[in-house]
């Protein structure tokens, strides 16, 4: 009788400190989840902007008169590329860190709440801001076109509620090292904080830019902006902007994915050595969205451009890591001969095949995008809808659906849910729906690009030309490929909906991978943020320095502002 | 920490394709003239009209320069001055071009011409023309609502064809 209640009490205790560990506390789960719904909201209105866009260029659909082209470009590029990704990141890196590290204190959760308010009032800003029509100035907002102030205000909060989430991970982080003094880290926190690191430096330029250059100027209180510079600040952030993106991707993909199939982490050394690569070369290379500008020195393009092939690196490694899981698990399960394995991966389990279709489209992906950064050859391809048709399988592909695919089972294990069989599937549809859609869309863009296509133009036949006359061929075609992504999108909105407020009760694991037994013990070193923060200030500043001190130095008579809408 | 055979080999080999290729690149670009538009020439972008080259735009015949014809453009929202280039096929030909308010492209569909137009700077490129035919000159910088509406065409012409 004792023994048994013993036993019983024995077991209590198990599942409560299993719970504790493995489950993410009730209340930073409501952090999350009000992130990850504004995330999702995103995602269905940015992607009835997206479909009225193909439509429109098709040549087949005119917007009502009270809507311009470009308003309905702009909150597609807000929605999609700041919201979405932003408060989606948010949201899965407070999961992941209250999930890796532990729960948050109540001071560190308030700063998060304070985070979220901070982005959405400014969020709300922009928003009103665009339907307005007083910001028709694509998400890019290039200077001498000015918005009104407030949208800038708006957009310039969204960041810095973003740093104060960012901040409460990363105190809760410092707090699990101050807790644990001496073991190795937690792999899911200390990737959340390197992003969270990488971000923060990354948005001083933009932050720059804005509050200082265009918040005064569109207030009237400076007449002219320096354009060149407020392009090099945007740049300085822009591009790290992307890896900010892609590495919660990677986080999904080196340590989610390995449980997911059942297999393990193939090495914490280096999925964390790929993380501080990622965090010292992200910055420096923002020049390669500049190469067909003037006033720029070709020595300092061309050192961007190599730096930027550095940045390659960590990807091959996170290439090589992923697939080496991948054939592990699957030969573990019995796959024979060179190919084998590939068989025995869990194909009808949607957390594993939304990414993998990822990770497949960020192959071309990055491909396509070691031709945009190639110096010369940039200017083959440069504002042609080859780049769109690039960032659609990157970002649009590559990261999104990773996040979608994470949604699926992150959004049921924080509410008390559980992803059904039924769902799964659902997810799956998504999943190949997705492909096929981008495919077509994503390749018509590639072709029409490099046939001289613009991006970011409303339909147009250019005067009757024959080069023209080509692309609307495959602007039909991304038509054709939007509107399947869009029925994607509609599938997405209704099951995200019924996992958050009709699947049964129940639990959702939040897998987390395990290190394999063989990989040897991960250095100190990586783990010693001063020294790969000194590295990656010293590589900004000698990458930057030169140029912008050059750019300040020769800069000609500033612009006023110009509002062509 | 360790790094397995297998991933060393494969770090060498994507590493060392990566800098096969940024040779290709510098030697093309450093050794072979081919940079992008790297002008550091600037202007008062609210006089352009009134600065040479740009108060007189269109096609000028030069001599002794390393290049036969300058082509001379100004953008402005949403017109492209002037609307039609014509140079013979084969000539060397500089193209310099300015904007008159924002921000623009000048984007030759077909080529690899392909610059910015920056209020306060003139962009330029030299290139030869060898092929025949005629090619759209597009805007392909958003400038505002009529952006899709800005175009200019260069012909490329034979001047020994008389078959138009």
């Amino acid at each position: 009788m004792t023994t048994a209640t013993k036993e019983t009490t024995q077991s209590t205790i198990t599942t409560s400190v299993k719970e504790k560990i493995e489950k993410v506390d009730r209340r930073d789960a409501k952090l999350a989840l009000a992130h990850i719904y504004v995330a999702f909201i995103a995602l269905f209105l940015g992607g009835i902007a997206g479909l009225l866009q193909v439509l429109v260029r098709s040549g087949s659909f005119d917007l009502p008169s009270f809507i311009n082209y470009y308003q309905v470009l702009t909150v597609h590029g807000v929605l999609l590329g700041l919201v979405l990704t932003t408060f989606f990141i948010m949201g899965f890196q407070a999961a992941g860190v209250s999930r890796s590290c532990g729960t948050f204190t109540d001071k560190q959760r308030a700063i998060g709440w304070a985070g979220f308010w901070v982005s959405t009032v400014g969020l709300v800003a922009a928003a009103a801001m665009i339907l307005t029509n007083e910001a028709s100035v694509l998400y890019t907002f290039y200077a001498p076109l000015q918005a009104h102030w407030i949208y800038y205000l708006g957009l310039a909060l969204v960041i810095v509620g973003s740093w104060l989430s960012s901040l409460a991970q990363v105190m809760r982080f410092n707090q699990w090292r101050k807790e644990h003094k001496g073991q190795t880290t937690p792999l899911l926190g200390f990737m959340v904080v390197v992003n969270n690191f990488l971000w923060f430096v990354a948005t001083l330029g933009v932050a720059v830019e804005v509050l200082v250059q265009l918040i005064p100027w569109s207030l009237g209180l400076v007449e002219r902006v320096d354009v060149l510079l407020s392009r090099t600040l945007f740049w300085y952030f822009g591009h790290a902007l992307v890896y900010f993106w892609l590495l919660p991707a990677y986080m999904i993909w080196y340590v989610v994915i390995p449980k997911v199939i059942g297999g393990k982490i193939f090495s914490d050394a280096l999925a964390k050595l790929s993380f501080m690569l990622f965090l010292i070369l992200s910055v420096p290379v923002g020049l390669h969205h500049q190469f067909t500008e003037p006033g720029i020195d070709p020595l300092w393009k061309f050192i961007q451009t190599i730096l930027t092939m550095f940045v390659v690196v960590p990807s091959l490694m996170t290439a090589f890591s992923l697939f080496a899981t991948f054939e592990l698990r699957g030969r573990e399960l019995g796959g024979k001969g060179i190919f084998g394995w590939f068989k025995k991966l869990p194909w009808n389990d949607s957390r594993f095949l939304l990414p993998f279709i990822a990770m497949v489209a960020f192959i071309p992906g990055g491909a396509t995008g070691i031709v945009n950064a190639s110096y010369q050859l940039n200017e083959l391809v440069h504002n042609t809808i080859w780049v769109t048709g690039h960032f659609h399988l990157t970002v649009a592909t590559g990261v999104a659906l990773t996040y979608i695919g994470a949604a699926f089972w992150l959004i049921p294990h924080l509410n008390g849910r559980k992803l059904t069989k039924r769902a799964n599937s659902m997810a799956n549809c998504v999943g190949i729906l997705w492909a096929i859609g981008m495919a077509i869309m994503s390749g018509a863009m590639h072709v029409a690009g490099l046939l001289g296509a613009p991006r970011r133009s409303a339909y147009s036949t250019y005067g009757g030309s024959e080069q023209a006359t080509e692309w609307i061929s495959y602007q039909v075609a991304q038509a054709i490929g939007g509107s399947i992504l869009f029925i994607a999108i509609l599938i997405i909105t209704a099951l995200i909906i019924y996992v958050s407020f009709f699947a049964p009760k129940g639990e959702e694991e939040f897998p987390i991978g395990e290190v394999a037994a063989g990989s040897a013990p991960t250095p100190a070193i990586l783990e010693n943020f001063k020294v790969w923060g000194v590295i990656m200030i010293a590589v900004i500043i000698f990458a930057y320095t030169i140029p912008i001190f050059d750019i300040i130095n020769n800069s000609p008579l500033g612009s006023v502002g110009y509002k062509l809408w | 920490m360790e790094i397995h055979k297998y991933e060393k080999w494969w770090l060498v080999f994507g590493g060392g394709t990566l800098l096969v290729f940024l040779i290709v690149l510098g030697v093309s670009a450093f050794h072979g003239g081919t940079h992008p538009n790297n002008s550091k020439w600037t202007i008062n972008y609210e006089k352009v009209d009134e600065i040479a080259p740009f108060d007189n735009p269109g096609v000028h015949k030069v001599e002794g320069k390393d290049w036969d014809y300058e082509v001379v453009l100004v953008a402005q929202a949403f017109a492209y001055t002037p609307m039609e280039i014509e140079i013979p096929v084969g000539s060397k030909v500089r193209f310099i071009a300015t904007t008159k308010d924002v921000i623009h492209g000048l984007g030759i569909a077909g080529t690899n011409i392909n610059l910015m137009l920056e209020p306060g700077y003139v962009s330029e490129k030299i290139t030869t023309v060898d092929e025949v035919g005629e090619y759209t000159i597009v805007c392909n910088e958003y400038c505002g609502t009529g952006h899709a509406l800005m175009y200019s065409t260069l012909k490329v012409v034979d001047p020994n064809d008389n078959s138009n």
